[in-house]
């Protein structure tokens, strides 16, 4: 039994990489996974802050792949969730800084005692991408419901295919309802129909993002966040469960009455 | 220039290299490097196609081939193949692939006359999606099993026949062929050029999905329904 290594990818930047990684690590963390998270946006790293965890850093990435630590010293634990580990991108250097097989290696490094190793790729498809991929399991694609943004993961999902990393799966973040129903926004019949790849979560607009993430913490351990039950769900199938998709209607009743039982505990949606 | 293992000859767009689907890969790749080098200088910057007839090769030996051919300043172009393993290899290599032709243990050279009226209507037969960022050259005709997507383009000599989606820019005739017709499940391309025309889509959101065929009538672009 040896760790399951997923990688969240997107093409275009800005569509929540990032955030998606840090909630599904936490996530997992609360289903008592043991799990790493690994920043691999070397020059540009920021799933430090989102995780609450930038001042901890003493080693990064760069340092274990060059030799100057060892790998478990580069490996910050989390506040909360002792079985929650991040590695560090290092803000000084490239994406040449590491390679495609680096990350082979450390990955497998990590497989024996973690359940899940979760790694947060750079925008692009230059070599940020493909060190982000290289080890892989499996690779979700996040995406927004416009245009340029499904463009840009259509282009990855190619990519990948390539690679033989296929097939990932969809997170389709940032959806309005509202704006979906006035005809304003793609649905996610509308992107699926391009993409052809299955949805693994649709993570609603939820204005509790960003203070969550600029305090750093993930906004999936706020119990009323809509994108935090979002998150818990998507936590849940990587996990092998079967879980409905929840109603995006905010002006239901059934949305409270789900967040409610949701924070009543393990309770069932 | 037949010798046993290893056959080459000049087609319309390069080389076509046959190698034997029985003898030992090591030694057909030796004996290919051999026939290449004697010649270094007449095969030089040639565009190959190679054929494989139903042996399979995996993505390892496949590799190894077009690294042999490059080292010699030759491109491996198209992949011809029986065999479901050389053809998911080439794939990921990002080679073009096509079926081979010829059933095994039939020489290639001794296929049945070409029907007169179908010569000069080769083309590829691409079986999956295009997805953006995809391109298809082809001087002949291009067949999409699959839909092409947005950001995904199609370059054809001759027709393109899209069975699926066609969202992405599709030229046909780009030789200058205004006979060209472009034909698709779902037509709904980003630009659509034949020969020197060009055209866009209407953007009108709610539309009915049907088979429609593009051609020129009247030095212009003009769309029908299939069934018309």
């Amino acid at each position: 039994m040896g760790a399951k290594v997923i990688t969240v990818t997107s093409g275009k930047g800005g569509v929540g990489k990032t955030t998606t990684t840090a909630n599904l690590g936490v996530s997992l963390a609360r289903l008592n996974k043991r799990v790493v998270v690994i920043d691999a946006d070397i020059g540009l790293r920021n799933l430090d802050v989102v995780m609450g965890l930038e001042n901890r850093i003493v080693y990064d990435l760069v340092d274990v792949v060059e030799g100057r630590s060892k790998l478990r010293q580069a490996m910050i634990k989390h506040k909360q969730f002792p079985d929650l580990y991040l590695i560090p991108a290092a803000q000084t250097r490239d994406k040449t800084a590491v390679s495609p097989s680096d990350m082979v290696t450390i990955c497998n490094k990590l497989r024996e005692e973690f359940d899940f190793v979760l790694i947060d790729s750079p925008a692009g498809i230059e070599r940020g991408f493909r060190n982000a991929i290289a080890p892989a399991d499996e690779v979700l694609i996040v995406t927004n419901p416009e245009v340029s943004a499904v463009r840009d993961a259509d282009r990855i999902i190619g990519l990948i295919e390539a690679e033989n990393k296929g097939p990932a799966r969809l997170i389709l973040n940032r959806v309005k309802m509202e704006m979906i129903k006035r005809g304003e926004m793609l649905s996610a019949e509308d992107v699926t129909d391009i993409l052809a790849i299955s949805i693994i979560g649709i993570v609603p607009e939820d204005e509790n993002v960003i203070p969550a993430s600029n305090s750093g913490v993930p906004v999936t351990l706020n119990e009323n966040s809509r994108a935090g039950v979002a998150f818990r769900n998507i936590a849940r199938r990587l996990n092998g469960e079967k879980v409905d998709f929840m109603s995006l209607d905010n002006s239901g009743g059934i949305f409270q009455r789900l967040t409610r039982l949701f924070a009543g505990g393990q309770g069932n949606e | 220039m037949t010798d046993g293992n290893v056959s080459i000859k000049g087609v319309k767009d390069g080389l076509l290299v046959t190698l034997s689907q029985s003898e030992e890969w090591l030694m057909i790749t030796r004996e290919l490097a051999e026939r290449i080098d004697e010649k270094a200088d007449f095969f030089a910057g040639a565009q190959i196609t190679v054929d494989l007839g139903a042996r399979a090769v995996p993505k390892y030996e496949l590799t190894s081939l077009k690294a042999l051919l490059e080292r010699r300043g030759l491109s491996l172009n198209i992949v011809l193949s029986d065999s479901q393993t050389t053809m998911d290899a080439a794939d990921a290599l990002d080679l073009r692939t096509t079926s081979a032709v010829h059933t095994p243990g039939r020489e290639p050279n001794e296929t049945l006359p070409i029907n007169p009226e179908e010569e000069g209507t080769m083309g590829v037969l691409v079986k999956r999606t295009l997805r953006s960022g995809r391109t298809i050259h082809n001087d002949g005709h291009v067949v999409v099993f699959g839909d092409v997507n947005p950001g995904a383009e199609i370059v054809a000599g001759g027709d393109v026949i899209v069975w699926g989606k066609l969202r992405g820019n599709v030229h046909a005739g780009a030789n200058g062929d205004e006979s060209a017709i472009v034909c698709a499940l779902d037509m709904i391309p980003t630009q659509l050029r034949i020969a020197g025309y060009i055209t866009t889509s209407p953007t009108e959101k709610r539309r009915e999905i049907k088979p429609e065929i593009a051609f020129i009538r009247d030095e212009q672009i003009v769309v029908e329904a299939w069934n018309k």
